[in-house]
């Protein structure tokens, strides 16, 4: 106590008018930063972009009447079809494998564990491009398929390889397997992510393990693993480009299959990204929804409630000028 | 062994972390309706002993009888078999656990957190869970914070709730693992008098504190442990009023 000066005196001598207090009720006005040089950029982003509007518009070769007569054709149409399919197949069997690689990670049986991280280590590591392919010509590998006992026994069924996998098959395999060790190491990162203490808590009160799992876990960890998983999911969607390749007409495909006989090669790209972006902005904004859903309970700094996240985006522009409303505030 | 009036008997229970011995032989006997209190410097093994006693933690070797009967484990000749998950969680049941860190459920409810065990673990009518649960939350004074999230409560509250939670399930036997450490000093109080209710009607309790007067006020037998060992036990007048062990009085020392 004694080595400081009182309270009051200390203020004062801080006060730039030389000790003397100012008058009661007298509140200095804070003076925002001003910050010309984001005028400078915005100005220079918004010429790049109205050379960008500019070159679309006078461009012949961009050929906008020949998007228009495609963008709702019926072969592109069901390569859409094609391609929401897949993604939707792929991403649930990615998801299934996921969580069970996932569970298998956290196993204490050491066997169990290597199990999966070998899978992981496999999938992860050849090009999904290769994977493709390789399911593409399973027949090669394996001529008949056939269900009974394993090392050289008795088989109950068999089926040629060629008549079970078709090109969809070979791509949903493909994706699925493909996706599930990525998905594996979300989930796996999700669980983690929730502290001990909850899975004492529940056992504490009698819980079972799977029950800890189901109720208490997952439910927190979910916050964790679904802003991963849409972009996974929206890079999934990217990624079906690929079943091109082995043949399966998806949006790419049909877009080709078409400009192979009327060489718009370009405006018939242009379609299918039309697509590719159309869906993705659809999949951001469910994305957002489900985000929100998973955020009850949820309030601290660390994950910034969804209200609070909204109400950042709203502000953005006007805080990008620092428009001194607060400061005009002050004024009255 | 253990006669009818023993909620809890431990005998040589032994513990060790990697090597590290954390309890070297305890032994302790508490009364039914009896209110324990476990003081210590930290890392005595206090928390440890505790976790042992709801099998959160496995002991090395030792037994442990909760109302005249093993917990985690099976006798078998001189040894102790370790039991399914099933049966430890239904033993776990009768015991309720309060936490330092609260660790209330923060997806659920203050009312769901308090139905979910009773529910999931004793098949309770969800309607019949409720109507308990109000009734433990409106007894630990939060009957106005029935649908609040855990985040939305201070640490108090929180703490409050966490002890519904366990209430919920009709425990024989609650432990506490230093419940009111982790609170702002302000809200300490409204802790323990929730404590000290449960007391007065009759709860075991066996309780990890740093609080003296707590201790004093409530205990009816004070422990005082050091270095993984019961160094002294006894009335709190004479273990926290009287010490006869030098480390007791040094301990009591610094924390009085």
């Amino acid at each position: 106590m004694s080595e400081f000066p009182p309270t009051t005196e200390r203020i004062a001598t801080e006060l730039p008018s030389g000790g003397q207090r100012p008058p009661a009720g007298h509140r200095p006005v804070v003076v925002p930063q001003r910050h010309p040089w984001r005028w400078v950029s915005a100005a220079l982003v918004l010429f790049l972009a109205a050379v960008g509007v500019y070159i679309l518009v006078t461009n012949p070769n961009f050929n906008w009447p020949v998007v228009w007569e495609y963008l709702f054709s019926e072969k592109i149409l069901s390569g859409v079809v094609v391609t929401l399919e897949l993604t939707a197949i792929a991403m649930v069997i990615g998801c299934l494998i996921g969580v069970l690689l996932a569970g298998m990670r956290l196993s204490p049986n050491p066997i169990v564990s290597r199990g999966a991280a070998l899978y992981i280590w496999f999938f992860r590591g050849t090009p999904i491009l290769v994977q493709l392919i390789f399911w593409y010509n399973l027949a090669a590998l394996f001529p008949s398929i056939s269900i009974g006992i394993p090392f050289g026994g008795e088989a109950f069924a068999s089926v040629s390889a060629n008549t079970l996998i078709k090109p969809f098959t070979a791509a949903v395999l493909g994706l699925g397997l493909n996706e599930g060790a990525y998905m594996a190491e979300i989930v796996r990162a999700g669980m983690n992510s929730v502290d001990e203490g909850q899975v004492e808590a529940g056992r504490a009160l009698g819980l079972r393990r799977l029950q800890i799992m189901r109720r208490i876990v997952m439910p927190q960890a979910m916050r964790f693993i679904i802003p991963p998983t849409g972009n996974e999911t929206i890079g999934m969607l990217k990624t079906t480009a690929l079943v091109s390749v082995i043949a399966l007409s998806d949006i790419l495909y049909s877009a080709q299959q078409i400009y192979a006989q009327n060489f718009e090669t370009i405006p018939l790209l242009i379609v299918a990204s039309l697509w590719y972006l159309a869906i993705t902005s659809v999949l951001t904004m469910i994305q957002g929804r489900i985000e929100a859903r998973f955020n009850r309970g949820a309030v601290s700094a660390f994950y910034g409630g969804a209200a609070a996240a909204s109400a950042t985006k709203r502000r953005t522009l006007r805080g990008l000028f620092e428009l001194r409303g607060a400061a005009g505030e002050d004024d009255k | 062994m253990t006669s009818n009036g023993d909620m809890l008997v431990a005998e040589e229970v032994h513990k060790s972390f990697h090597g590290l011995e954390v309890l070297r032989g305890v032994d302790l006997r508490v009364k039914r309706g009896e209110v324990v209190c476990l003081i210590g410097p930290s890392g005595s093994g206090k928390s440890t002993f505790l976790r042992c006693i709801n099998h959160l933690e496995k002991m090395d070797s030792g037994r442990i009888h909760i109302d005249g009967s093993l917990v985690g484990f099976r006798p078998d000749g001189d040894r102790l078999r370790e039991v399914g998950e099933r049966e430890v969680a239904e033993k776990r049941a009768s015991i309720g656990m309060v936490f330092q860190r609260f660790n209330l459920f923060p997806h659920m409810t203050a009312m769901e957190n308090v139905t979910m065990a009773p529910v999931l673990v004793k098949g309770e009518k969800r309607d019949a869970a409720a109507i308990r649960a109000r009734e433990l939350l409106t007894r630990v004074g939060l009957a106005d914070k029935l649908d609040s999230y855990p985040a939305f409560l201070s640490g108090g509250q929180q703490q409050r709730v966490a002890i519904a939670r366990a209430l919920a399930m009709n425990p024989k036997l609650m432990l506490f693992d230093e419940p009111t450490s982790a609170l702002d000093p302000e809200l300490v109080g409204e802790v323990l008098d929730v404590m000290k209710r449960l007391a007065k009607d009759g709860m075991t309790m066996v309780v990890v504190t740093h609080e003296m007067a707590f201790a004093r006020e409530v205990g009816d037998m004070v422990i005082f442990m050091a270095d993984g060992q019961i160094v002294e036990q006894g009335p709190p007048g004479e273990v926290l009023g009287n010490p006869r062990h030098e480390r007791t009085r040094s301990f009591l020392a610094k924390t009085l």
